[in-house]
């Protein structure tokens, strides 16, 4: 792998920039392999790549249905940050945020990621008590959340109306100053490059059509749409369509998956600074640095694998955008996607061992997941590899459904799901 | 925007009359308070979540407030059929254009 340097740039540009080399290998698939992730996004890449870089499995397949970050991992509003109420989760997210900050120079990639604050709007007195309660939880966890007047909120955010008659009153804010955005493609790339040149081999367009296990019920391999591949060890990260995979394998899953929309409008200059979320009335916004608005919608209310979702979703995101950002009532809407989500009952991940021996589950992130990726896969590595989990993600087991021990982030969670 | 039969109400009307109520078809173990927790966890929190067709409950809570049970093909959010709360399930078949068709009722 050639680095990447303001040398190796100066140098390409006096070539025409004919020497850059493809970012990572496509290889053909060998008949086995150590370790097989299944999904070819932000997490199962990152997977692949902690595997091979802390822990020694050099023989790992990545199998991609599509092309790499073309899912959820392409199609999200990137948000990041770590302001979760519970310990078990606060953990989790926090080191994700930890390595969020030395990623671009860990994978000699440049992920953009932005520190430039996510701000949560308190709409009635409610809001004011839960995100107080929140900021202070955060605290006690060492992680940085802040409360902000309504006019300390204004001058972080200059669009943001703060009239008291105002439709949906602003009565202060929770400011996580190391919350912000990264670039997601970016993400996808810069794990799939770094991971490659480790000697992780990444196969795209090779659906898994099956699950195969002996006759005494461990993991033997894979079958895809390119033949048998054989392995022992089976990390299943495939987001909305984790259950399909896991039934596959025998295993029922607390899984519903639904259809979830962002958008973005055509891009302007610089109008907005930093993350804005509003529970109250589900609208979410930030400025990519192309200049587009990047605004989530919610879910649909029907579970649904169509990757389409319904268009009062979106609208109803729209109409609390205009309310609380009149300037942003004329702007075009250029693009909306809906991608799928797998939602657990308790609204939090599962990152576990399952009732397979070496079969792996990373999953459940509903609507969220983006956030965590380097810490998922950095944990879900150590539990892969270890066959055995990371004190962040024990918590975070499939047991918990049996044994009652939920991390219960659904009314808890500082977004709606 | 979904539009969804009413069974009670006989008429097609659009989705935001209605709320999703989740998988059809669970039946609450009786006694509840007997059961260990595998049957609880699978009674309380294991779902169907299938790429297909899936049996789900609605309710017309903007119209005649009645539960009624729906088949629906996930991948294209297409319902087969609609039928009220109470009556067994319905059971579907693949025609041989690739369609559903209901049980008993094919072409």
């Amino acid at each position: 792998m050639r680095n990447y340097s303001i040398f190796a740039l100066a140098r390409e540009a006096l070539r025409g920039h004919r020497g850059w080399e493809q970012q990572w290998r496509s290889p053909e698939p060998k008949s086995r392999y150590d370790v097989i992730i299944i999904g070819g996004g932000g997490h199962g890449l990152g997977t692949a790549y902690y595997l091979a870089k802390e822990h020694g499995v050099r023989n790992i397949a990545v199998l991609e249905k599509g092309w790499l970050g073309g899912g959820n991992t392409g199609r999200n509003t990137t948000i990041i940050r770590s302001n979760y109420l519970y310990d078990e989760s606060a953990a989790l997210y926090d080191h994700a945020v930890k390595l969020w900050e030395g990623l671009a120079q860990e994978l000699n990639y440049n992920v953009m990621y932005s520190p430039r604050g996510v701000m949560m709007l308190a709409h009635n007195v409610h809001d004011v008590q839960v995100f107080q309660r929140h900021i202070h939880a955060n605290r006690l966890n060492g992680v940085d959340n802040e409360w902000l007047t309504p006019e300390e909120a204004k001058a972080y955010c200059p669009p943001l109306n703060i009239a008291r008659n105002a439709r949906y009153p602003v009565m202060g804010a929770a400011l996580q100053r190391r919350g912000g955005t990264a670039r997601h493609d970016a993400v996808a790339w810069g794990y799939a490059r770094a991971a490659s040149a480790l000697g992780v081999d990444i196969i795209e367009n090779c659906a898994v059509t099956g699950i195969r296990r002996g006759s005494n019920g461990a993991v033997e391999g894979v079958d895809t749409g390119r033949g048998f591949i054989a392995a022992n060890k089976v990390g299943v990260v495939a987001a909305g369509h984790s259950s399909v995979l896991m039934e596959m394998a025998g295993v029922r899953m607390p899984l519903e998956s639904y259809p979830l929309q962002a958008l973005v409008s055509e891009p302007v200059k610089p109008v907005f600074p930093c993350v804005v979320m509003s529970n109250t009335v589900h609208a979410y916004i930030s400025q990519s640095d192309k200049g587009e608005l990047v605004i989530g919608a919610g879910t649909d209310q029907y579970t649904s694998y169509s990757q389409t979702g319904g268009l009062p979703v979106l609208t109803h995101t729209l109409d609390a955008i205009c309310e609380m950002f009149p300037a942003f009532s004329r702007m075009r809407m250029l693009r909306s996607w809906g991608g799928i989500v797998d939602v657990t009952p308790d609204r939090s991940p599962i990152l576990s061992k399952t009732p397979v021996a070496g079969l792996y589950v990373n999953c459940g992130w509903g609507t969220g997941g983006f956030k965590a990726t380097p810490g998922s896969a950095h944990v879900f590595a150590h539990t892969i590899a270890q066959d055995a989990p990371h004190p962040i993600n024990a918590p975070f087991n499939l047991e918990r459904f049996r044994t009652g021990r939920l991390i219960d982030e659904a009314a808890a969670a500082a977004v709606a799901h | 925007m979904l539009l969804i039969a009413c069974p009670y109400c006989g008429e097609e009307r659009p989705e935001l009359e209605f709320r999703h109520a989740g998988e059809a078809h669970v039946a609450r173990p009786d006694p509840i308070a007997e059961i260990d927790d595998a049957a609880f966890e699978a009674f309380f929190f294991l779902r169907d979540n299938p790429k297909g067709l899936i049996w789900e409950r609605w309710r017309h809570v903007h119209g005649c407030g009645r539960f009624f049970n729906a088949v629906r093909d996930t991948v294209s959010d297409r319902f087969i059929t609609t039928y009220k709360a109470g009556e067994v399930r319905r059971e579907v078949v693949r025609d041989d254009e690739g369609g559903y068709q209901l049980k008993g009722e094919e072409r």
